[in-house]
């Protein structure tokens, strides 16, 4: 009985509970990196390369083979055809061979392409190679013996084997950083960070003020506050495609409800095009960001009103402190702690918001955001390695968020 | 702010304030209700609003205001002067304009000035008149911005284009047609197969619910109960890859998808979208998992069970109320995706429903069948969310800011 003492590193049942927490993780870290790891690295990679949206099905060799004239009895011509291509447009195969069991019952009627030679009953071709978009016909002449109709078989019945090897774009020692350089190059992208801060700041904000004057209306306990409470959620719950085109038909200049409704206060003579002109598109879907988010920050913001206790409220009130008083000295360094961390959630999320602005202008009018420029980038100039750069970009801003995020977090409890 | 304290210059501006925003209200309600012009007019809520405010502060009840005002009103309206102005509208809309002005500014008001007397006021009598006035502004304009954007979406899928361009604010629908109503509902099931659409995203918004929760149970419970190295950065992680942009990720995924032949499948969309719920669904369950009492299963491990039938037979049964919340979430989350959708799928006969309001978005479509459209996919999830609310807001505070 020497050694008394406290356990000294992980006993069995501690390495027990490990191995079974791992088990218990495994799926979950084997899903998540296939779908998220792996595409953030492939985004690095693919940032690198000079491949645009056509360029995503390798170079293929494609071949067809049929036998036309029709022969009807033994002793008739025909031609055995093999129609090649080269499935890409712009990419090189090279060294490409075909190899075919020869049919039984057909015999060479003519000259066979140099290229090619029949031995053993294997037709073997040497192609050479093949530029983008290459295509060819190869004609074989034969003539049909009565062993053909007797088995009564069809070319197509044995597979063509062609093979070549192509080089392709993602896979291959290719890099460049041209990708980079275009997403840089002009003021465009500086213009683009301007509206995704602006977009970002005065979304995040304007969502969290909005929200805090919300829960400040139903911090109070009357009949219908259940369903208003309900009601004040619904931006947040409904569809983001089915509200976004609520607010394009609100708010269109040829036959939108505002205008007919401004126009007919006298508020403006013409109608105002809210999602066409320059400044007021950015402003309207800060607008609309702020209308669909601000439940969320209400109902973070009321959950932390109802928990702070009344007895300070009411020895405030004995105190003499007005309302407002009570609201600036007692509510708000309570709510502090929420509103800084709903604020850094909300900054990043809204960042990385991309459907809100994306179905209401398609990132015209100047509201062209980051998010939206990967989108446009990949799929409208059909450019998927800028796209790619610019989600690099994204992913770049999005660490420095969460590096302040962290810091920030470990000292703020609660979400 | 203190020579505003007295009774005599207080009323009078709250009955100012309060005039011009009812004004402003009935006349935007009207005018969506009848289509007919109403206007709101500053000069005017000053000239009623001051008699009002001074008269209010200085007797009467809720009742008589609301009945001496709905008389004036009606005069004001029928003479072409007040606060709202109309042009020849049917005295019937002109009778429930002025109830509503005469209701909305004499009984509110008159429960905003009760403390106040007409001389000097606490500031106490002074902020609670000021804010009671601004609680009724902040009733009337937030339900105003939420409902206003629906209102129009469900009145418009009832309307046909040319009612809609000949005059955009008359929403007054036609009930002698009957059935007739929702005829674009009927169009988009029959001939757009939005039945289809529907049953789609159903299916697929289910299936999503249960693989995030079978991964995302187990994975929960270890993070929150189990102990081993590299929990915390664990812990954090989730956070973080919380915090990746889906547009980063849609571009290779697009990029595997479309080599894997795994584009335009429904298998493809149910491989994806658990993967994005899955670190909310962990973060939401290992907080309420941090959450139940150690002891209980504690207890169960003493009496012989082992620590997967601890999960099954203690934690889970605990833990109902969170999962129903986190399902309802992440049922939420896939029945309103439109991204994945958008990108991964062009095959119109295995669109979601939100896929398939996309395609509707065209210039040769009526946007009634739009707007009938974003009704469609709206109703369910709101008709979930209002049935089952005390889950839902407990779930959303639990641990998710994303959307």
């Amino acid at each position: 009985m020497s050694d008394i003492g406290p356990p000294r590193g992980a006993g069995p049942l501690a390495r027990s509970e490990a191995r079974l927490a791992w088990g218990l993780l495994t799926p979950t870290i084997l899903a998540v990196s296939l779908v998220v790891i792996l595409p953030l690295l492939a985004i690095f990679w693919i940032s690198v390369k000079p491949v645009s949206l056509s360029d995503l099905r390798a170079p293929d060799t494609v071949v067809r083979e049929d036998l036309r004239g029709r022969p009807a009895a033994a002793g008739d011509e025909a031609t055995l055809r093999y129609r090649l291509r080269n499935s890409s447009p712009s990419s090189e195969i090279t060294g490409v061979t075909l190899q075919d069991a020869w049919p039984e019952g057909l015999t060479l009627a003519g000259e066979l392409d140099p290229r090619c030679e029949i031995a053993e009953g294997l037709l073997s071709c040497d192609l050479g190679d093949w530029e983008g978009g290459y295509r060819e016909t190869l004609n074989i002449p034969v003539v049909t013996e009565q062993a053909w109709f007797d088995t009564d078989s069809d070319v197509e019945d044995t597979p063509v084997q062609v093979d070549g090897k192509a080089s392709f774009v993602l896979t291959n020692n290719e890099f460049t950083l041209k990708n980079f350089v275009s997403v840089f190059d002009g003021g465009e992208f500086f213009n683009v960070l301007g509206v995704t801060l602006f977009y970002t700041v005065f979304g995040t904000v304007g969502a969290l003020v909005m929200g805090l004057f919300a829960s400040l209306l139903l911090n109070h306990s009357f009949k219908g506050q259940g369903i208003l409470r309900g009601l004040y959620l619904f931006p947040y719950v409904a569809p983001v495609i089915a509200v976004a085109f609520a607010w394009i038909l609100l708010f269109d200049p040829f036959s939108g409800s505002a205008n007919a409704l401004l126009v007919q206060m006298g508020v403006t003579d013409q109608a105002i095009n809210f999602f066409g002109e320059r400044p007021l598109a950015l402003i309207m879907v800060t607008l609309f960001e702020i209308w669909r988010y601000f439940p969320l920050s209400f109902l973070f913001i009321l959950a932390r009103m109802q928990s702070i206790s009344t007895d300070m409220y009411e020895a405030a009130d004995m105190d003499g402190a007005s309302p407002f008083q009570q609201f600036w000295y007692l509510s708000m360094p309570q709510l502090l702690g929420i509103l800084s961390v709903l604020f850094l959630l909300r900054f990043i999320w809204t960042f990385n918001k991309f459907d809100d602005i994306f179905l209401l202008t398609g990132g015209n009018a100047g509201t062209r955001v980051l998010t939206v420029n990967v989108y446009e980038q990949a799929f409208a100039v059909s450019n998927i390695g800028a796209g790619a750069a610019v989600a690099v970009v994204i992913f770049a801003c999005l660490l420095l968020f969460s590096v302040f995020f962290f810091k920030f977090m470990s000292k703020e409890e609660g979400l | 702010m203190k020579h505003l304290r007295f009774g005599y210059l207080t009323g009078p501006a709250l009955g100012v304030l309060w005039t011009f925003v009812i004004a402003v209200t009935v006349a935007v309600a009207m005018s969506f209700a009848t289509g007919e012009a109403f206007r709101p007019s500053l000069t005017w809520s000053v000239i009623f609003g001051i008699p009002t405010g001074l008269a209010l502060v200085w007797g009467g009840t809720t009742l008589v205001a609301s009945a001496v005002l709905s008389v004036v009103y009606f005069i004001a309206l029928s003479l072409g002067i007040g606060p709202v102005l109309t042009g020849n509208v049917s005295s019937v809309a002109r009778v429930a304009a002025a109830v509503f002005m005469g209701i909305g500014i004499g009984w509110p008001l008159k429960v905003f000035v009760e403390e106040l007397t007409l001389g000097a006021l606490t500031r106490h009598e002074f902020e609670e008149a000021v804010i009671r006035t601004l609680r009724g502004f902040g009733y009337i304009f937030f339900t105003a911005i939420v409902v206003i954007p629906f209102y129009v979406m469900v009145m418009t899928s009832l309307k046909n284009q040319a009612q809609l361009m000949q005059n955009p604010l008359d929403f007054s629908i036609d009930l002698s047609q009957g059935w007739g109503l929702f005829r674009s509902y009927v169009e988009l099931i029959t001939e757009f197969n939005f039945g289809s659409y529907m049953w789609t995203s159903f299916y697929i918004s289910v299936l999503t619910v249960f693989i995030t929760l079978l991964f995302a149970i187990p994975g929960a419970y270890a993070v929150a109960r189990l102990r081993f190295r590299g929990q915390a950065a664990f812990s954090r992680s989730i956070l973080l890859i919380y915090m990746v942009p889906m547009i980063v990720l849609a571009l290779p995924i697009y990029i595997a998808f479309s080599m894997m032949g795994l584009r335009n499948s429904i298998t493809g969309i149910v491989m994806i979208y658990p993967v994005t719920t899955i670190p909310v669904a962990l973060y939401m369950l290992q907080g309420y998992f941090r959450g139940l009492p150690a002891e209980i299963e504690e207890a169960g491990l003493m009496d012989g069970l082992s620590r997967l039938q601890v999960i099954w037979k203690i934690t889970l049964p605990l833990s109902l109320p969170a999962l129903a919340s986190v399902s309802l979430y992440v049922f939420m989350i896939a029945w309103n995706e439109f991204l994945l959708a958008f990108m991964l799928l062009d095959d119109p006969s295995k669109f979601t429903l939100t896929r398939g309001i996309a395609s509707l978005n065209s210039s040769e479509i009526p946007r009634q069948h739009l707007m009938a459209g974003s009704v469609i996919a709206t109703v369910p999830i709101m008709a979930l969310f209002l049935g089952l609310e005390k889950f839902m807001t407990k779930g959303l505070t639990a641990g998710s800011v994303k959307g």
